[in-house]
């Protein structure tokens, strides 16, 4: 099952690597992971994509929380929440593309944030079902380039009592 | 005002604070201001100039495993730092409270690919509980007193501080910080309320409950509360590897080690139970035969540990408890009636069944030295009294097996690791720790060869310490593997070229003894035991003697391979 884990750690050098090596050790795969600094810059928010079964989650949530650098780890999974990633995309713009390529990232409510005389550059935030849809439209009028972010991710302020385990 | 200083005279003047008094260590670049100012402490901190920065670090482990505070390796970069990695991750397995101190290049040279740099950050990361590296003098005190307050807390462990060649020579004010608050790391040692209840529950209605002791009771020293709780609730005691001691070996209800090389009555114990406590242990593959899927089959199993990484983690529990062992057996032991009484008359008489049966014995031999045997005698020697450090491989089971002992903190071997070498260096500093006590470094021929270095330092100290090398010309250990599992292939197991010991101790400044015969056995020992200085005894003992019973890999707890009866 895919989990969505959000973690508060100290701000320094290193830090990221004990996370990562965690995962490395017992050969999982982190799927995605966005690291910033919160508003105390003593402090980042890291948000981590990765798939397991029950108990490998919560042998890695434990494990997390043994770490000195760990102030705070949360499975979001357990909670309603908001989920976002967002994508930068260039697309191929010919003559004949361009005005399906602009009515798409209308429908998507996608940005175009660069022009240029091939390509256009857009800019789509969403939940990962938003951003993979978008991508698999675009596909066929040829894709240059992505950069995606990976989720990010904040537990709602009122919990729907049934959706929390 | 803040007394201004530089650095390197920070780093003594904290460990004063924190109460060091001996560091075992070996001087090299990026620390030689360090080594420069050392003289000026010297009437409060000896320093031990160890071979090797591995044994340097053993030592520490060992004074640690010994005293329960923290051992002190000071060290160079690159190399020495690189040396000491095995030594940390041996106290990691172990939970021992060492405290690294590695020099390092200056911070601008950082990454630089300059002499005797290694990222000694990156390399030790997963072998400690945590590391960091300080960048400013001025934060140096504060590095040092959070290492050992780490070390030291919640579940033990080992600490590196790597401190760059600049931090220390720099000056600055010095000021060590009154309290430590680090906001990631709060470890629980008081029990949940409710899950001592249920524990609780579980004791009062279970029929055959056994403890399931580790490592955990000897650092939360947790040894009279047990007693009282085995006693009280007359419950059988089963220890861990990592676990002898806590318990004294003469008391009824001991069942001697289980695991792997338990014995029987301990791991059937464990098997035909309705209810585990396991206290301070972590269900290691080697304590439970590693088939989780057939361990204990009847039981419920209460799990109080200090680390909640443990629980869950090999073994499913019924009833975690996370908490200081000593801390939680106190909650417990409040909660059960003062009138409380039960009738364990059966479960005591399959216990007394089960050793009636298949009890352990040491075996003996006119012809030839059997190392059960020697272990038995040396027990009988000491009394039990003796602090008795093992390196890894055969002679550290029959250790485990034959050796009965009383107090906790007596037992000092590399258990999760299994770091053959660990047991001189090791012997060397639970003797610094415990310099009135009799140690007595039991290691075989291979393991010896890992760290015999050691003797000059042992020697230049004028140690009072005793060391029994088992020569059986093998890696034991290998050998009988070889024999049970590998249909009698003995590859590179057999030593063709083997020291004369007893020279090689002479050359050190040491005494050398041998015993190749069963009839000098006593009186070797006796000679070697009760002189002074560092003594080494050889004592050429039968290569065909095997640890039994064994639990085969991946085995049952109650699929014990026994001694072969025509062997016996």
């Amino acid at each position: 099952m895919r989990h969505t884990i959000s973690i508060l750690v100290d701000n320094e050098p290193g830090v990221l690597a004990r996370i990562a090596g965690l995962f490395s050790a017992r050969g999982f795969n982190i799927e995605s992971l966005c690291v910033a600094e919160t508003l105390d810059p003593t402090m980042s928010r890291i948000t981590l994509v990765t798939s397991g079964d029950d108990w490998i989650i919560e042998q890695i949530i434990k494990r997390f929380n043994n770490m000195i650098n760990v102030i705070k780890v949360q499975d979001l999974t357990e909670f309603t929440r908001v989920e976002r990633e967002m994508v930068l995309v260039r697309v191929e713009a010919t003559p004949e593309t361009r005005a399906e390529i602009l009515r798409t990232a209308d429908i998507f409510r996608a940005k175009v944030v660069d022009v240029g005389p091939k390509t256009y550059m857009l800019e789509l935030t969403g939940d990962q079902d938003k951003i993979d849809a978008f991508l698999e439209i675009l596909k066929p009028l040829g894709i240059r380039e992505i950069a995606r972010t990976g989720t990010v991710a904040l537990a709602r302020e009122l919990q729907n009592s049934n959706k929390r385990r | 005002m803040a007394r201004r200083m530089i650095g390197a005279e920070m780093f003594f003047e904290t460990l004063i604070d924190q109460g060091v008094d001996i560091i075992f260590g070996l001087p090299g670049g990026y620390v030689l201001k360090v080594y420069d100012v050392m003289p000026k402490y010297k009437h409060a901190i000896k320093h031990v100039l160890a071979r090797h920065e591995q044994a340097a670090t053993h030592m520490a482990d060992g004074y640690a495993r010994a005293s329960g505070r923290a051992g002190v390796v000071l060290c160079t970069s690159g190399p020495a730092a690189t040396n000491t990695v095995t030594g940390i991750a041996t106290a990691h397995m172990d939970s021992s409270p060492v405290v690294v101190f590695t020099g390092q290049v200056p911070t601008p040279y950082l990454g630089s690919d300059a002499f005797q740099e290694a990222d000694h950050i990156g390399i030790t990361r997963p072998c400690t509980k945590h590391n960091c590296l300080v960048r400013r003098t001025r934060d140096l005190p504060r590095a040092i007193k959070e290492a050992f307050y780490i070390a030291l807390t919640g579940r033990p462990g080992p600490v590196l501080v790597d401190m760059p060649k600049d931090v220390l020579i720099g000056e600055d004010e010095f000021e060590i910080p009154k309290e430590i608050n680090i906001r990631g790391y709060k470890p629980v040692t008081k029990g949940h309320p409710l899950q001592i209840k249920r524990a609780v529950d579980m004791i009062l209605s279970s029929k055959r409950p056994v403890i399931f002791g580790g490592g955990g009771l000897i650092w939360s020293e947790a040894t009279p509360e047990l007693i009282e709780f085995a006693h009280r609730l007359q419950i059988p005691v089963a220890l861990t590897l990592m676990g002898l001691g806590a318990y004294p070996a003469d008391d009824p209800y001991f069942l001697s080690m289980l695991g792997m090389h338990g014995s029987y009555k301990a791991n059937m114990a464990v098997h035909e139970s309705d209810l585990i406590i396991a206290i301070g242990a972590r269900f290691d593959d080697r304590a439970t035969g590693g088939n989780f899927s057939k361990f204990a089959p009847n039981a419920r199993i209460i799990h109080i540990d200090i680390d909640p990484s443990s629980i869950d983690k090999n073994i499913r529990v019924h009833c975690p408890i996370v908490g200081d062992a000593k801390q939680v057996l106190r909650q417990i032991l409040e909660l059960i009636p003062s009138d409380f009484k039960v009738d364990r008359r059966e479960w005591f008489g399959k216990i007394e069944e089960w050793e009636r049966q298949h009890p352990l014995v040491c075996k003996q031999s006119d012809k030839k030295i059997m190392t059960s045997f020697l272990i038995d005698m040396l027990w009988r020697l000491t009394k039990g009294d003796a602090i008795i450090v093992t390196d890894v491989g055969q002679h550290q089971m029959w250790v485990a097996q034959f050796y009965k002992f009383k107090r906790p903190r007596t037992h000092i071997t590399s258990g999760g690791l299994g770091t053959m070498g660990f047991g001189f260096p090791a012997a060397m500093g639970a003797k610094f720790a415990r310099p009135d006590e009799l140690v007595i470094c039991v290691s075989g021929d291979g393991s010896f060869q890992m760290n015999m270095q050691e003797l000059a330092t042992a020697v230049e100290n004028n140690m009072d310490l005793k060391v029994i090398v088992i020569n059986n010309e093998h890696h034991g250990m290998v050998r009988q593997w070889q024999t049970m599992f590998f249909n009698r292939n003995y590859s590179a197991s057999h030593f063709d070229v083997m020291p004369d010991f007893v020279k090689l101790a002479e050359a050190f400044g040491a005494k050398g003894l041998r015993a190749t015969h069963p009839d000098e056995l006593e009186s070797t020992l006796k000679e070697g035991l009760f002189s002074e200085g560092v003594v080494l005894m050889e004592i050429v003992v039968d290569y065909e003697e095997m640890v039994y019973p064994m639990i085969a890999p991946g085995g049952a707890m109650n699929e014990m391979i026994l001694e072969p009866a025509d062997v016996a």
